[in-house]
């Protein structure tokens, strides 16, 4: 499948149409979709009339954008006015948003063309897609196992080469997760870069929308459309978006990459031998590697699940039956909250908001909550110790490949020990991306993380490029 | 009132104000009371899904500028998320400030000289507004309710004063003194009936000198005498519980104007839990020197520093004349009174022309220049015009603008000028021999006399100060 | 089976969270809650008293926006979202009490 950089080159250049790439699109979403249930809604109405304004802007000889006719898909916790948003909850089932996300603006503006809304774990709860609402998403690679999640359609989407590039959101590993076990590139950027404008939200503090696509090119050419300051989030960075695509090929030579042992500790032998010889494809290119041991991220796991389930108890309850989406009927309003709310959110859902509320309510702020953001403390001041002595970090992105679907439904505990590498990045808001080095059991791909400090993507990409260059796939 | 039996009431406010902001506090719906339902709204103060808020610069300057006048400290302050199901409330959290106020620490003092302290005056936003279907159109009893959250985001300060207060008359003077610093401020209108201030009373009792009792809590009172009178009638009745045997519970309780009585709302329990924490849509907010010296050099003076002002250009104050620069400070009026201070004029007939003609027409006070009204009083001082006629030219002047000689001129009011007094008094003396010397011999009685005939001469027009001067300079 | 959390406690956070727990659901997540609990025991042990917490990544100050008004959404459009609307507000059944 052609790239997004190259679809947008043939749409400017007129070799090609958005409408041809789009209905190529489309063609491969009817012969998969069923079996890999990666689209909730594709909106076919929509994207014909965005493809057509992008061919004829084409054709009066404007520049569309970056993006020029590139079809796109979107996880379905972004706003997109009048398309179906459901966080693949039965609580918001054929809610249709009044307003645009920020990065939805953003794509449109730089020409692309949202296809339609991925599945995803319930509200973005989950490592596997396996708590949506609407069946789980199979991976294309081997639809007997999971495509890891949340933003497993999203992921499954580029897979299946239904599309180059989808959008999706990382809270402790959300696009990295998938990426790794769908064998793409997942960028999980740094805190405020992207706006969140229009994202469902999670968990507010850790929350990032970030790039699916199967090259390092085209992920900073998605990103550099996605980041930038935006009025609408307070807590979007002020400075302007970097320039990332002119640093791809900056390589690696002269920098100090430090692989973490507690990045790679408890890995599959697989995983631990694609990061220890993807350490040695850094250090061909030039670059310096150093052990280190960050022994706080140990505890990062521990802290996500007190801080993001208290952040998403607060964050979801709006979803009470008054103003959208579901409502079930009874005599009073508190008990018309409760059917809704008890009948419209998954198990996995209501066991994250009642964690959450227990870990904020009286009497337990001080031992869960309030504990877990120190420890949040401790994981900053331990990566900004490690980038004192280094340039970048180098890990696992996932304990193993892609699992088998049930294998760790029936116990939270294990399906959480499956964040354990991408957590601590999103503690420390800092930026981490995914990008497939070797395969491990059945020929399936491993990811390797590669995180840096805030704001540090241009570096990221660059080592993430020497790495793609490295294992053969460009 | 005083309570029987050495009881002391103790009562501290809370007093939620509007802030008069163009837009919501964290989004750009227009902040306008009596619009049509559900017309201004948007997904951040419609909680929809996605949506984030960003804080209103103007709702923090009015915020501070309320905090400068009551003498607080400004600090670095976050927001958090109190978090409670009502659906009144579109995200199920009010976003307020919570361990770290913007303003914290101050003081107001009350006209009898009074202090009470001020814990807090912190930001939050307001809520939605239900109307109740069925049982009366009241909560209780009702069927269902609908919503209008046209109110929902509106910028609120909550100020909270220490538990300073002893009696209810005192709290009704607080609040009208907060109001009119509020209303000085510029943060609001004060407008109670409109519910753009509300007050909260948390009321106990206790022995005089004794530690302090249980309290409950009045929500919602929207005015200066439910205040007063719900404060008094709580203080009664925890004072009879007790003095019956009984214990005061610990409880939130509702004021009914129509009953003159408090009752139960809801009973203090575990249910309040909030799980209040950081908003994390929300950044810090602490402004710096620079915006807080900005703010500080707009903020116009408070009510009891332009009451001053005014009462220092009277000589000999009495209470009336207190009370008229209460109306005077109350109106905004003070400019009138001082114009005439500088025109070297009799600021106490301008505090009582202000207070009373001027307050009478207050739709048509824009009419009226300081110049006019200078004029108008130096007329009535010199005794070119009688008390009488000063007013009716005010009252002429206020609805047409025009110049106050003029309608006097108009008016007929002229032949009352020194010159024309003194003649009149001169054929008087002359017809009246008799009465003329014994006058002269020191009974000043007879100035009455010689008053009463120049008044049914002019028909009542003639200013008396200004026979008399004429009577003493040909005595 | 922990005892980090009890049944009644997550009984009374249902109700706090407006969630209705089956017996059986109680059962379970007493269970899990108390897994995840337990697991951040290893958390509860250190000593952070003298550690500031964060809230949030970057210590961004006084993000303000100018008091501009700007037009609301559509209000048949939003109510036409609603699960029930009359007279151009939210219908919502009786409310059982003030709020807090
Ligand atoms: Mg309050
Ligand atoms: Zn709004």
């Amino acid at each position: 499948m052609k790239s997004a950089l190259q679809i947008a080159a043939d749409v400017r250049s007129g070799a090609s149409s958005a409408n041809d790439e789009l209905e190529r699109t489309f063609s491969v979403i009817a012969e998969r979709n069923e079996e890999l249930n990666v689209f909730l809604h594709v909106d076919f109405e929509g994207a014909r009339r965005v493809a057509r304004d992008v061919d004829e802007r084409v054709a009066r000889g404007e520049d569309v954008g970056p993006l020029a006719g590139v079809p796109i898909a979107i996880k379905d916790n972004m706003c997109q006015v009048g398309i179906p948003t459901t966080c693949s909850s039965k609580i918001l089932e054929g809610w249709r948003p009044p307003y645009d996300a920020t990065v939805i603006q953003r794509i449109v503006a730089a020409g692309a063309v949202p296809v339609g809304k991925t599945n995803l774990d319930e509200f973005a709860m989950g490592s596997s897609t396996e708590n949506s609402a609407f069946g789980p998403t199979r991976n294309p690679l081997d639809p007997s196992r999971v495509p890891g999640g949340s933003s497993g359609g999203s992921a499954a989407a580029v897979a299946a080469d239904m599309t180059s590039i989808s959008l999706g959101s990382d809270t402790g590993g959300s696009i990295r997760q998938p990426a790794a076990l769908c064998g793409l590139v997942g960028v999980k950027p740094t805190y405020g870069l992207v706006s969140r404008y229009g994202l469902v939200a999670f968990a507010s503090s850790l929350d990032q929308i970030g790039p699916f696509a199967r090259t390092v090119t085209d992920s900073a050419l998605l990103l550099e459309v996605l980041a930038g300051h935006d009025p609408k989030d307070s807590t979007s960075l002020p400075e302007p978006s970097p320039s990332l695509l002119a640093h791809l090929n900056d390589g690696v030579a002269g920098q100090k990459i430090g692989l973490v042992r507690e990045l790679v500790e408890g890995a599959d032998d697989s995983v631990v031998t694609a990061v220890r010889s993807a350490a040695d494809a850094l250090r061909e290119a030039g670059a310096e590697i150093v052990e280190l041991s960050l022994p706080e991220l140990a505890l990062t796991l521990s802290a996500y699940y007190l801080i993001a389930p208290a952040e998403a108890s607060s964050n979801l309850a709006r979803f009470d039956g008054v103003r959208y989406g579901l409502r079930v009927n009874a005599v009073d309003v508190t008990t018309m909250m409760e059917a809704t709310r008890t009948a419209g959110f998954g198990a996995e859902v209501k066991r994250r908001i009642m964690l959450g509320t227990y870990a904020l309510s009286a009497g337990y702020y001080d031992a869960y909550y309030g504990q877990a953001l120190k420890v949040r403390t401790l994981t900053i001041n331990a990566f900004a110790r490690a980038y004192e002595q280094v340039n970048l970090l180098l890990g696992a992105t996932t304990p193993g490949v892609a699992f088998k679907f049930g294998a760790k439904t029936e116990d939270p505990m294990a399906m959480y020990l499956n964040d354990v590498f991408t957590i601590p990045t999103n503690l420390a808001g800092d930026p981490a991306l995914s990008v497939p080095f070797g395969t491990g059991e059945e020929g399936l791909p491993i990811g390797v993380q590669l995180l840096g400090p805030g704001r540090s993507e241009a570096q990221l990409f660059a080592a993430a490029r020497v790495l793609e260059i490295a294992d053969g796939r460009s | 009132m005083i309570l029987p039996n050495g009881w002391e009431m103790v009562v501290g406010l809370e007093v939620h104000t509007e802030l008069l902001t163009k837009s919501k506090l964290f989004c750009g719906c227009e902040n306008h009371f009596g619009s049509e339902p559900n017309t201004n709204i948007c997904p951040v103060c419609l909680g929809l899904p996605g949506s984030l808020p960003v804080l209103n610069r103007e709702a923090v300057d009015f915020a501070m500028r309320i905090g400068m006048s009551l003498h607080c400290t400004i600090a670095p302050s976050t927001f958090h998320r109190k978090n409670y199901f009502y659906p009144d409330q579109s995200k199920d959290y009010q976003i307020s400030q919570y361990d770290l106020p913007i303003n914290s620490g101050g003081f107001l003092d009350l006209p009898d000289g009074s202090r009470v302290s001020i814990e807090r005056a912190h930001m939050e936003e307001d809520t939605g507004k239900s109307t109740h279907l069925g049982g009366s159109g009241r909560l209780a009893g009702a069927d269902s309710s609908l919503v209008d959250y046209n109110r929902c985001g509106v910028p609120l300060v909550e100020i909270v004063s220490g538990p300073d207060i002893r009696s209810s008359a005192q709290a009704r003077a607080y609040a009208a003194e907060l109001r009119g610093i509020l209303i000085a401020t510029g943060a609001s209108d004060g407008r109670l009936e409109e519910g753009s201030m509300r007050f909260d009373a948390n009321v106990s009792v206790r022995q005089s000198g004794a530690p302090l009792g249980t309290r409950c809590e009045i929500k919602n009172l929207n005015s200066l005498r439910s205040l007063q009178r719900a404060i008094d009638y709580e203080a009664l009745r925890q004072i009879d519980l007790i003095e019956g045997g009984g214990v005061v519970r610990q409880e939130t309780r509702h004021w009914d104007e129509n009953l003159s009585e408090t009752s139960t709302l809801r009973v203090k329990e575990d249910a309040d839990d909030y799980r209040y924490f950081r908003d994390p849509d929300l950044v810090d907010l602490a402004p710096d020197q620079g915006w807080q010296d900005r703010v500080r050099a707009a903020l116009p003076a408070m009510p009891a520093e332009r009451r001053a002002g005014v009462v220092a250009l009277l000589d000999d104050v009495t209470d009336a004349q207190l009370d008229a620069v209460e109306v005077v400070i109350d109106l905004g009026l003070e400019k009138y009174v001082h114009a005439v201070a500088e025109a070297s004029g009799d600021a106490s007939l301008a505090v009582a022309r202000t207070a009373n003609e001027l307050a009478a027409d207050l739709d048509n006070v824009a009419n009226l220049t300081t110049e006019a009204f200078v004029t108008t009083v130096l007329m009535e001082q010199r005794g070119e015009l009688s008390a009488t006629q000063a007013k009716t030219v005010l009252a002429e002047v206020l609805i047409s603008g025009a110049d106050p000689r003029d309608v006097a001129a108009a008016k007929g009011f002229e032949q009352l000028s020194a010159d024309s007094l003194g003649s009149t008094v001169a054929s008087l003396i002359k017809a009246h021999p008799d009465e003329w010397s014994r006058y002269r011999d020191g009974d000043d009685k007879l100035a009455q006399f010689f008053i009463g005939l120049v008044m049914k001469l002019t028909r009542g027009q003639a200013n008396g100060k200004a026979v008399i001067a004429e009577l003493q300079a040909r005595r | 089976m922990s005892n980090a959390i009890t049944r009644d406690e997550v009984a009374k956070v249902a109700r706090l969270a407006r969630l209705i727990l089956s017996d059986a659901e109680l059962d379970l997540f007493t269970e899990q809650l108390g897994q995840v609990l337990e697991h951040a025991a290893d958390m509860n042990s250190l000593d952070l008293a003298d550690v500031v917490a964060t809230a949030h990544p970057f210590g961004l100050t006084n993000v303000v926006r100018e008091d501009v008004v700007i037009a609301s959404l559509d209000r048949d459009a939003v109510l036409a979202m609603a699960p029930d609307a009359r007279d151009h507000r939210f219908a919502v059944p009786r409310i059982l009490g003030e709020a807090p």
